[in-house]
C-alpha cells in the first residue's frame, strides 16, 4: 500500500513537470498569423489563371524596397502574355493599405511579371490583391504574406 | 495527516514548476528576435546616395559644415541650420515649434541617422537629404533667404571652396541680387525676367549647397545606448554587467513595447522607425494653421524641383522608386506624419509633430487611451495601459537616451 502511494506521489510529481515544460513550450512558441493561407501559388478566384507569386531575390527584407514576379499561366499551363494588372492591398488586422504603390513594371516572358515598389514596413500579416486583365478576361487573386 | 503533508509537497511542488515555467526565460525566442532586431549593431552600413555625387566627398561634408553653422546663410545674417539644429542638443531645440526668422508650425527634427531616411519633414514633402537642406533656407519663417542672393553669398564668400568641389561657378554678373520663384512678389519678378539659362545656372550653385549640406549630414549617425549594450548581450547569452543591466521595471517595459502596447509595430528597426506616415490621433495646436500631414505634401514633393526625377539629379532614376512607388491619395494620409525614431527621445521633449505633448508621459497616455483624430482616423487602437505599465514604457524609452 505504501508503494503504491510512492507511485503515485511520483506520477504526480512527473506530471507536474510535464505541465511546467508544456508552459514553457507555450509561452515561449513563436505567434502566427491567424490561419492565413500562404501558399505562394494559386488559382484566382473565377479560375481564369494559375498565378504564383516570389520575391524577385528569393528573401524578404522589411523596410526596404523590393520587387517580387507574378508569373500567369492559363488553368492549362500556357503562359499569359499582355496582361494587365493592377496591385492593391494592406494589412487587415492594422486596417490600413499599402505604404508604397506597387505596379507591374516590366513582363519578363513566360508569364512573368515584375512586380516593383513593394514595401513591407512592418512584420505581421500583409495582402495583396491582383486585378488581372488579360485576353482570357478578368480575375483577382490574394496572396498573404506573412512576416 | 503524513500524507496531507505529502500531497501539499507535490502540490507546492508543481506549481513552483510552473510558475517557474512562466517566470524563465525572461524573454522568449521571439521576444529575443525582435529585441536583437531593434540593437544599433544590426543598423547596416550608410547606402551611397547616387543622386547626390558629392555625397561622400570630404571637402563637400567640410564646405557643407561650414554652410550648416554660417548664419550668413539667411536673410538677415541671424539663422542657420544649426540655429534649430543645435550640435549639443542631438540637433534639435527643445521648442514645441521651431523659431528662426519667424515661428514655424512644425516641431524641429533632431538629426541622427538623417540620411538613411526615405522622406524628409515631418510629412515627407521633400525626397533627398539634399533637397531637404534647400528648403529652410528659403522658407521665410525659417531661414528667409532666396536663391539668387545665396548663389551671390557662395561666390563672394566661398568661391574658391565651392569651386574645388564642384567646378567653376557660372557668370552671375547679371543675375539679380534677389530672386526666386518662392520668395516674394519681387524676388518673384526677378526671378520670372530672368533668361532660363541663367535661372538654371543659380539652381544648378542650389542645388550644390543643399548637395554640400547633405554630405555634412551624413556624418550625424546615432550613439551605442543602454539598450543597446542589454540588447547585445542578450543576443549572446552574456549577463549584461554593471549598469547594463536592466531593471524589472525597464524589462516590463521593453516587453510592453515589442508586446501588449504594440510600439515597435510602426517604431520597428534599428531606428525604432518604420519609415512611414500614420496617423496616430495627435491634436493639432489651437493657433497653428490648418495641418494636415501628408496628404498635403504629395503635391509638394511632386512640384519640387529639386526632387528625384528634376534635372539636378546625379546617377540614373533608378535611385527614385520612393518617388516613383510613392502613394499619393487615399484617407490614411489624411494627417499622417512620420514615426519618429526614438533613439534618443527622452531627453528631447516636446513630442509630436508640434511639440504636442510636454513629456514621454502624456506621449504614453496618448496611445494607450487613443483618442480618436480631428480629421482621418487613426490607426491607434485603445489599450488600457495601467499606470504601472506606463510607467514601465516611459522607464524603458529612457535606455535609449542613456
Amino acid at each position: 500500500m505504501a508503494s503504491l502511494w510512492r507511485y503515485l506521489l511520483a506520477g504526480l510529481g512527473l506530471a507536474a513537470l510535464l505541465v511546467g515544460i508544456l508552459a514553457i513550450v507555450y509561452l515561449t512558441a513563436p505567434q502566427t498569423a491567424p490561419g492565413a493561407d500562404t501558399s505562394r501559388s494559386k488559382t484566382t478566384a473565377n479560375g481564369l489563371f494559375v498565378a504564383s507569386f516570389q520575391p524577385e531575390r528569393g528573401v524578404i527584407r522589411q523596410g526596404e524596397l523590393q520587387s517580387w514576379l507574378l508569373t500567369l499561366k492559363t488553368v492549362k499551363g500556357a503562359p499569359v502574355e499582355g496582361a494587365a494588372i493592377t496591385v492593391s492591398g494592406g494589412m487587415p488586422l492594422h486596417n490600413h493599405g499599402l505604404p508604397t504603390s506597387p505596379q507591374a513594371t516590366d513582363y519578363l516572358g513566360e508569364g512573368r511579371y515584375r512586380i516593383d515598389g513593394l514595401k513591407f514596413t512592418m512584420s505581421g500579416w500583409w495582402q495583396l490583391r491582383f486585378a488581372i486583365s488579360a485576353a482570357a478576361g478578368s480575375d483577382t487573386v490574394v496572396f498573404n504574406v506573412v512576416l | 495527516m503524513r500524507r496531507l503533508a505529502s500531497l501539499s509537497c507535490v502540490l507546492a511542488l508543481s506549481a513552483f514548476v510552473v510558475l517557474a515555467g512562466c517566470g524563465k526565460p525572461q524573454f522568449s525566442d521571439g521576444e529575443k528576435k525582435t529585441i536583437a532586431s531593434l540593437a544599433l549593431n544590426t543598423l547596416p552600413a550608410l547606402k551611397p546616395d547616387t543622386t547626390n555625387r558629392f555625397a561622400d566627398v570630404p571637402a563637400a561634408a567640410a564646405l557643407g559644415s561650414t554652410l550648416f553653422f554660417d548664419q550668413g546663410m539667411s536673410r538677415d545674417g541671424t539663422v542657420s541650420c544649426s540655429t534649430c539644429h543645435k550640435i549639443d542638443r542631438q540637433f534639435q531645440d527643445d521648442l514645441p515649434q521651431a523659431v528662426a526668422i519667424g515661428r514655424t508650425n512644425r516641431r524641429t527634427m533632431p538629426l541622427a541617422g538623417v540620411a538613411r531616411d526615405p522622406w524628409f519633414f515631418w510629412d515627407g514633402r521633400r525626397d533627398s537629404l539634399w533637397a531637404q537642406a534647400l528648403t529652410p533656407l528659403e522658407n521665410p519663417l525659417e531661414q528667409a533667404g532666396n536663391r539668387a542672393a545665396f548663389a551671390h553669398y557662395i561666390k563672394k564668400r566661398f568661391g574658391e571652396r565651392y569651386e574645388r568641389i564642384f567646378g567653376p561657378l557660372p557668370d552671375l554678373s547679371t543675375v539679380p541680387t534677389n530672386a526666386s520663384p518662392l520668395g516674394t512678389d519681387a524676388e518673384k519678378a526677378a526671378w520670372n525676367a530672368m533668361p532660363d539659362s541663367q535661372a538654371e545656372d543659380v539652381n544648378r550653385v542650389f542645388a550644390n549647397i543643399g548637395k554640400a549640406i547633405a554630405a555634412f549630414e551624413r556624418s550625424i549617425e546615432p550613439p551605442q545606448t543602454r539598450f543597446d549594450r542589454f540588447a547585445i548581450d542578450l543576443a549572446s547569452g552574456a549577463k549584461p554587467q554593471g549598469d547594463d543591466a536592466f531593471s524589472p521595471e525597464e524589462i516590463l517595459g521593453l516587453k510592453l513595447f515589442i508586446g501588449k502596447a504594440n510600439c515597435v509595430t510602426c517604431h520597428n528597426g534599428p531606428r525604432f522607425t518604420d519609415n512611414s506616415f500614420h496617423n496616430t490621433g495627435v491634436p493639432p495646436v489651437a493657433d497653428l494653421p490648418p495641418d494636415r500631414g501628408r496628404i498635403d505634401a504629395v503635391a509638394q514633393v511632386e512640384a519640387d524641383p529639386f526632387n528625384c526625377f528634376g534635372a539636378f539629379r546625379d546617377g540614373d532614376d533608378s535611385a527614385c522608386r520612393e518617388l516613383r512607388f510613392m502613394v499619393k491619395t487615399g484617407p490614411e494620409l489624411v494627417r499622417a506624419y512620420k514615426t519618429p525614431s526614438l533613439r534618443g527621445a527622452a531627453t528631447r521633449p516636446p513630442y509630436m509633430h508640434a511639440g504636442q505633448f510636454s513629456s514621454l508621459d502624456e506621449v504614453v497616455a496618448h496611445y494607450s487611451k487613443a483618442p480618436a483624430s480631428v480629421e482621418g482616423t487613426s490607426e491607434v487602437h485603445p489599450l488600457q495601459l495601467s499606470e504601472r505599465e506606463r510607467a514601465a514604457l516611459v522607464a524603458f524609452l529612457k535606455t535609449l537616451a542613456e
